[in-house]
């Protein structure tokens, strides 16, 4: 394993412990009489931001309070996360390219089945709408967009990642630069 | 024959021409509209003003504060009167607020706003105003826009001379404007013997730094004249306070006329630092009278009263080197200290002058004694030519109140020749001068009495209307004007409405009380004893004839709102926890037929209506202020029975599959 490799996956590791002081995520609601916007930032262990107003507000479509609590995610993502980060620091100390190949295959399912999971539990909320609601809207359903922007009645909803998010996502792709990166030999070296 | 009587008849009508040729209409004034008003004026929407105008409301009781220089009204902030419309004086949270010695005096006159200050600067933390009438002084915390306390002021008759403050906002002083024999003196004496047995009181108000609470330090007894106006020294002449007096005569009859027969009257300059000192030192006399103390808390949402009992007084004829007099032209009203401390600006409102008084002069002749005179045996009037700095002449007529600006500028109104003048303030000369519509009192400019002038405009404010908006019946609103004073002439930008009747108005830059503001109340700091933080916490409780309704209020529902066995004669107590924790969500609390007034509930707030049934049937209540879209949903009812009735106590509100 070269000098580069190892690196590469000490920088990996460090971006992805941000993850433990950075939201990863966040879902904003701008409407116009919410000029400065709600916000919810999802964070490794939890939810942060106004949920209480924006629980208030869903009160009327009938959509399930969203509450921490509900989420055993939260319990269990923090230590997914550290063993997955484990993994890379071996692979460096080890110098091991095998265990390199599956710290990257665990952080491809780690995402897979992350953003699988915020999909239905985004799918739920909108969708499961208690039929007594105060506004009700034919065919309307209310799940926020997985990535990007959506309008919801008077609000757009916009779900992108947050600063966490982000450096988790360069530290993946330094991995994947770890594995997948060959410095090109100097023209001299091929004569 | 007829020929020649026709010559004979032509310089007779030359001679007529000419003669009413000096008789020709001189043309008025015109006033000068900036080519760019509109533009200096316009705040685009969603756009904020760049000052906030703090106007006193007059007799309307109450505070207005305005956007400048759009001269929108954001804010009536209710402070001496009663206000229906959000429940203030009316809740029984608030109506503490509005108590005195005399009982529950629901009404005032307020005249004076003042902002607090550090280091001699505008700092928006407090806004103080006078009420004139059942003298007192209210504090208004600018985080809330709420009036947080209000303290009595006894032994005054009318406190005008109020609330002006010292430099680090130490003290604010009330004085009389009508003297008085002292609240325990055995009051019952004839209205002539006024020169004997009246005084006036000099009341200091000691401001806590921290909290800004108020407690009546001292009081200083001083002869019986009227007491106008006041302003503080700043940097060298930090230690004195400045009031005007008039009626120097003592009339107690027909003071249009016996009030104003001596050529001049006095600035009294008073040492409050020795006076403080004095007090320190144990020379104060404690006498017993009686006012009221209220104080308004953020954490319990309500106002407790207490009559305080006892003041300390300092007889000042006891006192060598506590008060001075300058003699001042004509029936002083304004007196006011130019930003440097260094001149101080008194305004004879029957004079043909503005004298500037020196401050370094004044202490000249106390060390010299340059005295024309003592008043009631010891108390020196200092001689007119020793103190004074110099004379603005030919100011125009009725100069009330000056402002400065951050340029060396002094702006003087003039009520009389309805004008606003400028006057330099180093060699006292006129630059322009700018009519205003019509008779203006005082005027503002941002930072205007402070040490550090923000300067750019000045609102003046004017007691006549007339024609200057569409008319409104015989009852027409006050105006004020706002000029813009960054080039050498003022430029008239804007004339509007005002509410009640502003007397003065301070103004301060908006993001020195933007950064403060409190957007709701933190229901979890909610200490209201009443309070209730969730909707399973409601409740009725009945106690002999009281029956208490614990309630909350969320978007879009009151919760109970279904309430049984309340009986006729009761005394029932709704007290309204809001459970909204989001900015500008108040809701609205009305009882069909109350006789007091509905309330506002700010979020996280609680307060409380007391309701007397006063016949059996079945009433509504509701929100009053749109809150949501099912704002009209948000309603309930009380079923009233007859007294006696065997009708328990019963609350309800329908399940809510939602919020389960």
């Amino acid at each position: 394993m070269k000098p580069t490799t190892r690196i590469l996956i000490a920088a990996a590791c460090l971006f992805m412990l941000t993850a433990y002081f950075l939201p990863l995520w966040h879902i904003n609601l701008d409407a116009p009489q919410y000029p400065e916007g709600l916000e919810m930032k999802i964070w490794l262990n939890g939810l942060t931001g106004n949920i209480d107003q924006i629980n208030g507000l869903n009160h009327y479509i009938g959509m399930k309070f969203i509450s921490e609590d509900d989420f055993k995610e939260f319990k269990i993502l923090p230590y997914v996360f550290g063993a997955l980060t484990v993994i890379g620091i071996a692979a460096a100390i080890a110098k091991s390219r095998k265990l390199l190949w599956v710290w990257f295959i665990g952080l491809c399912l780690f995402a897979i089945v992350g953003f699988t999971d915020f999909y239905i539990w985004e799918y739920n909320y909108g969708h499961r709408l208690n039929p007594h609601a105060a506004i009700k809207v034919e065919g309307m359903n209310y799940q926020p967009p997985l990535f990007g922007y959506k309008q919801l009645l008077n609000f757009t909803a916009g779900s992108l990642p947050d600063t966490g998010g982000i450096l988790v996502g360069i530290g993946g792709l330094l991995v994947a630069a770890a594995l997948f990166y060959k410095p090109r030999l100097s023209l001299n070296h091929i004569k | 024959m007829k020929f020649s009587n026709y010559i004979i008849l032509i310089p007779a009508l030359a001679l007529l021409a000419g003669s009413t040729m000096p008789g020709c209409k001189p043309g008025k004034a015109g006033s000068s509209v900036d080519a760019d008003a509109a533009q200096k004026v316009y705040v685009a929407p969603g756009k904020y003003d760049e000052i906030y105008t703090f106007m006193s409301g007059g007799f309307s009781g109450q505070v207005a504060a305005y956007g400048i220089p759009s001269g929108r009204l954001l804010k009536v902030i209710p402070v001496f009167s009663q206000n229906p419309e959000n429940g203030y004086g009316y809740s029984e949270e608030t109506k503490p607020m509005l108590n005195t010695s005399h009982g529950f005096v629901a009404w005032d006159d307020s005249h004076h706003p003042e902002l607090s200050k550090t280091n001699g600067e505008d700092d928006g933390r407090w806004l103080f105003i006078n009420g004139n009438n059942t003298p007192r002084i209210a504090r208004i915390d600018l985080t809330t826009f709420k009036t947080t306390e209000i303290i009595e002021l006894p032994n005054i008759g009318g406190n005008h001379a109020s609330p002006f403050c010292t430099e680090n906002t130490e003290y604010v002083v009330g004085n009389t404007r009508f003297s008085q024999p002292l609240d325990n003196a055995g009051n019952d004496v004839p209205i002539d013997s006024y020169k004997k047995n009246f005084k006036g009181a000099v009341s200091f108000v000691k401001v806590d730094k921290e909290t800004g609470g108020m407690k009546l330090a001292f009081q200083l007894i001083v002869p019986a004249f009227n007491y106008d106006l006041a302003h503080a020294g700043k940097g060298p002449s930090h230690d004195w306070m400045f009031f005007t007096c008039y009626n120097t005569e003592q009339a107690n009859t027909l003071l249009e006329v016996n009030a104003s027969q001596r050529d001049k009257d006095f600035v009294m300059a008073i040492n409050w630092k020795k006076a403080e000192e004095l007090i320190l030192a144990g020379k104060g006399t404690k006498i017993p009278v009686k006012y009221a103390h209220n104080v308004y808390s953020d954490k319990t949402h309500s106002a407790t009263s207490t009559i305080e009992k006892e003041t300390q007084i300092l007889d000042v004829t006891k006192f060598p080197g506590l008060v001075y007099y300058m003699p001042c032209p004509k029936s002083p009203h304004g007196v006011d200290v130019t930003p440097d401390g260094e001149s101080i600006v008194a305004s004879g409102k029957l004079a043909a002058v503005i004298p500037v008084f020196s401050y370094k002069k004044m202490l000249d002749a106390i060390a010299k004694k340059a005295y024309d005179g003592m008043i009631d045996g010891n108390l020196p009037v200092l001689k007119y030519e020793a103190v004074l700095r110099g004379e603005v002449k030919k100011p125009g007529l009725g100069p009330l109140h000056t402002e400065f600006d951050d340029k060396g500028f002094a702006y003087t109104t003039m009520f009389v020749s309805s004008e606003v003048v400028k006057w330099k303030v180093d060699n006292l000369e006129i630059i322009d001068r700018a009519p205003v519509f019509y008779s203006p009192g005082h005027l503002s400019i941002p930072g205007g009495d402070s040490k550090k002038p923000y300067g750019k405009y000045v609102i003046v404010m004017d007691k006549i209307t007339k024609d200057r908006y569409l008319p409104t019946g015989p009852e027409l609103s006050q105006a004020a004007q706002l000029f813009d004073i960054s080039g050498n002439k003022m430029k008239l930008l804007l004339d509007f409405p005002t509410i009640g009747e502003p007397h003065y108005a301070q103004s301060i830059p908006a993001e020195k009380i933007v950064k403060n503001q409190v957007k709701f109340f933190k229901l979890a700091d909610n200490k209201n004893a009443y309070a209730v933080k969730s909707e399973k916490e409601t409740k009725v409780v009945r106690t002999g004839k009281r029956v208490d309704v614990y309630m909350t209020a969320m978007r879009s529902h009151l919760a109970p709102d279904n309430i049984e066995g309340i009986q006729v004669g009761d005394d029932v107590y709704i007290h309204i926890t809001n459970l909204e924790q989001d900015w500008d969500v108040p809701h609205g609390f009305a009882i069909k037929g109350a006789n007091n007034a509905e309330l506002l509930i700010m979020p996280g707030e609680t307060s409380t209506l007391k309701w007397n049934p006063y016949q059996q049937g079945i009433v509504p209540f509701y929100c009053t202020d749109f809150c949501s879209a099912l704002h009209q949903e948000m309603q309930g009812y009380f079923r009233v029975s007859p007294a006696g009735s065997k009708v328990p106590i019963k609350f309800s509100i329908g399940v809510n599959p939602v919020t389960q």
